[in-house]
């Protein structure tokens, strides 16, 4: 076992039993079901607006290079600048040299999962530069000393009790049940860091190919005071943001904001064209895209999974993942959680590391069912468990386990003789230690003591002549066949 | 008209009476079916598991036993869909044999038009969708057709019935404290309508509820689509 696995299986055993827990985030996902249904409700017809959707991610990432020379050319003639990062150290180092050519002392962040996906927070802190977080779920995280919990709502397992006791342990600020009071003290704290800020940092929602723009998504304001206050701005944006025109946001604006939150469009939506130009009264002097690889081009290799780059990360399929809902973002122990973290995280970082979470699936498929761009979840969730076993990351007693399970099954003789075996030490009560973490809290059925087969072979013998029942009149009619 | 019967290994070895109970109702609509007793297990906890190597011979092994079948009807959501669904990907196309899968209740109301078995059941039941039978064979009213005419049943629609119940093969032995906090949940939907019988069309969903509902001395029993069809 990895340390990763060992630790998902401690952290999932925690949660699932802390009922609190449970309870919140259920809670608070039922909020969102019931936003999301009326969201949906306004689509004239919803199965078509994903089906657009993937349709035009499936065109981007099947020529993402062409889309992404497009992008580049565009941000450079609006006058931004664009580095191509491949790790995520080459896109630390980058922000850390602009910093320090600008003599950065504070950055204002706005919500990002790529910059978490970098741990670039504690890049900029090392190197003696004052981070914040600007969005307000992420702020509260960022004084918890916690990871984001979600990708779209960093604090979902938080009541307004729990924020309101940060606050106060964090911030020495009084205590309070209103929600108002809460976000205004966080709002009094973070006007003032916007106004010191030498540099603003964010990510993209989506890079437009063909304008050379990005697309920023928010409820709160602080991403457009994040980019248009300070002298510098960079995004740092995956490769797999792209949409290739300007009119797709039509479509994936409300889409996202449809499947992260159940809002028709979120409360601001910028675009963003490069830096302050000669006429303009605002906007960074300097704007830098930092195109993100670190892994991605190894899912676009994959043409069996690359769909899982159609991606908006909207949240949709955590929200709708029963082992979502139950052992919490946090036990994922990665950046991107739920049904999509399991199916990139084994490409993006370290394929046998975290070759467990395609495994923590019942394969419900449910998360297949939402996602907004027909991202084939639970299927590529099988395709990594394949994966691991051709690489070899299985252990020796269940390859013999199964080994010896195929030579049974070829055979109804051999099948016949170890179920009947199997069904005695049932019956007799051993057998238990490999159902024993099932049993433990479950009774197991008793195993009757004629199989179907054997039942069938007795009825055959009988070979009474088949004599249909009184109930039905006609034979039924045959369709389709 | 060949009609076979193809009883997954766990229906066979611990839940006869549901295969018997499906023969029950086919006879019943005087659909004469055989059961070719080569078979055992479609391959599914291989596949599931990533073995698809292994699976893949019981994959062909099964084309081979049901080949001459003009139709095979299985009491199992999720291995008709290992079947109708899987088996094209294992084996690189789709064969006669596994596009002529089909899940009972399916082939009750979809192929054979029929959603009146004849059966009586006096009681308050809440059907439970199991995953691959919704959400890869996208039955989802089939089985509630069937139901609604059921003598004297009541059905009584639970707020979690699309949820998965935690079972997921393998997945229940490698993470038990997720799949019973998944169990948990599904109860808990499950005693809030007050229904007396938990129905679905998939014995392991079945034994995962049950599993529960007996450690914890709860009065809700679990019964099979196919008995509750089965009984008059």
């Amino acid at each position: 076992m990895t340390t990763a696995s060992e630790q998902f299986l401690r952290d999932a055993a925690t949660k699932t039993a802390d009922l609190r827990h449970r309870g919140v985030i259920q809670k608070n996902i039922a909020s969102y079901d019931a936003a999301v249904t009326r969201g949906k409700a306004r689509y004239a017809d919803w199965q078509n607006a994903r089906s657009q959707a993937a349709a035009i991610k499936w065109e981007t990432v099947n020529h993402l290079d062409r889309y992404l020379e497009q992008f580049e050319q565009n941000v450079l003639e609006n006058g931004g600048h664009v580095f191509w990062a491949e790790t995520a150290a080459d896109a630390r180092e980058h922000v850390l040299q602009l910093a320090r050519r600008h003599g950065v002392q504070k950055v204002v962040k706005s919500k990002s999962m790529t910059t978490e996906e970098i741990h670039l927070n504690e890049a900029l802190e090392m190197a003696g530069i004052h981070a914040v977080e600007t969005d307000l779920g992420e702020y509260i995280c960022q004084i918890r000393g916690e990871p984001p919990y979600h990708i779209v709502t960093p604090v979902m397992h938080l009541t307004k009790a729990d924020i309101a006791q940060t606050f106060q342990e964090k911030l020495g600020t009084p205590p309070t049940d209103s929600a108002e009071e809460l976000a205004m003290i966080a709002r009094a704290k973070l006007r003032r860091e916007f106004m010191t800020a030498d540099m603003g940092i964010t990510g993209a929602n989506f890079a437009v190919a063909d304008t050379g723009m990005i697309a920023i998504t928010e409820n709160e304001g602080n991403a457009r005071l994040s980019f248009s206050l300070p002298r510098v701005h960079i995004a740092i944006v995956g490769i797999e943001k792209l949409v290739p025109h300007f009119e797709d946001l039509a479509l994936f604006w409300p889409l996202l904001s449809t499947s992260g939150t159940g809002q028709a469009i979120t409360a601001y939506s910028s675009l963003i064209s490069g830096p302050r130009q000669a006429r303009e009264i605002d906007g960074p002097q300097e704007f830098h895209v930092i195109l993100l690889d670190n892994g991605r081009t190894r899912l676009l290799a994959d043409a069996e999974q690359r769909d899982a780059l159609h991606c908006i990360r909207c949240g949709a399929c955590l929200n709708v993942c029963p082992i979502y809902k139950n052992i919490g973002g946090h036990a994922y122990g990665t950046t991107y959680q739920g049904p999509i973290g399991s199916v990139i995280t084994p490409h993006l970082r370290d394929e046998r590391e975290w070759s467990h979470l395609p495994y923590a699936s019942s394969l419900c498929g449910a998360c297949t069912d939402v996602c907004p761009v027909r991202i084939d979840l639970h299927h590529h969730l099988l395709h990594n468990r394949r994966n691991a076993i051709q690489h070899k990351f299985d252990n020796p007693i269940q390859r013999l386990l199964f080994a010896t399970w195929l030579w049974t099954m070829q055979s109804s003789l051999r099948y016949t003789i170890v179920a009947k075996l199997g069904n005695l030490t049932l019956r007799l009560g051993f057998a238990q230690s490999l159902l024993k973490p099932w049993i433990a809290k479950r009774d197991f059925p008793t195993p009757p003591k004629e199989s179907f087969g054997k039942w069938w072979k007795k009825v055959e013998r009988a070979s009474r002549p088949f004599t249909p029942s009184k109930q039905t009149v006609e034979t039924p009619v045959l369709h389709d066949l | 008209m060949r009609v076979a019967l193809f009883i997954p290994c766990f229906i066979d070895q611990l839940f006869p009476n549901v295969g018997i109970a499906m023969v029950t109702v086919l006879r019943r609509l005087n659909v004469e079916v055989y059961y070719p007793p080569e078979q055992t297990c479609c391959g599914q906890p291989a596949f599931n598991t990533g073995y698809w190597d292994e699976a893949r011979v019981l994959a062909q092994r099964y084309c081979e036993i049901f080949d001459d079948a003009d139709a095979i009807i299985c009491p199992s959501g999720s291995c008709t869909a290992m079947v109708r669904n899987f088996y094209p990907e294992l084996l690189g196309n789709a064969t006669r044999t596994t596009a002529r899968t089909y899940e009972f209740a399916e082939f009750l109301v979809k192929h054979l038009g029929v959603t009146d078995v004849g059966a009586k059941f006096p009681a308050r039941v809440t059907y439970h969708d199991a995953c691959h039978a919704l959400r890869e064979l996208r039955l989802k009213d089939e089985p509630r057709q069937l139901l609604r005419e059921v003598q004297g049943l009541e059905l009584l629609e639970m707020d979690q019935a699309e949820t998965c119940c935690g079972f997921g093969g393998t997945f229940s032995v490698k993470f038990p404290m997720i799949s019973y906090a998944m169990d948990e949940v599904k109860v808990t939907s499950i005693q809030k309508t007050g229904a007396q019988y938990v129905v679905s069309g998939d014995s392991s969903c079945l034994m995962q509820i049950d599993g529960y509902l007996r450690r914890q001395n709860l009065p809700i029993k679990t019964i099979s689509l196919a008995e509750v069809l089965a009984s008059t």
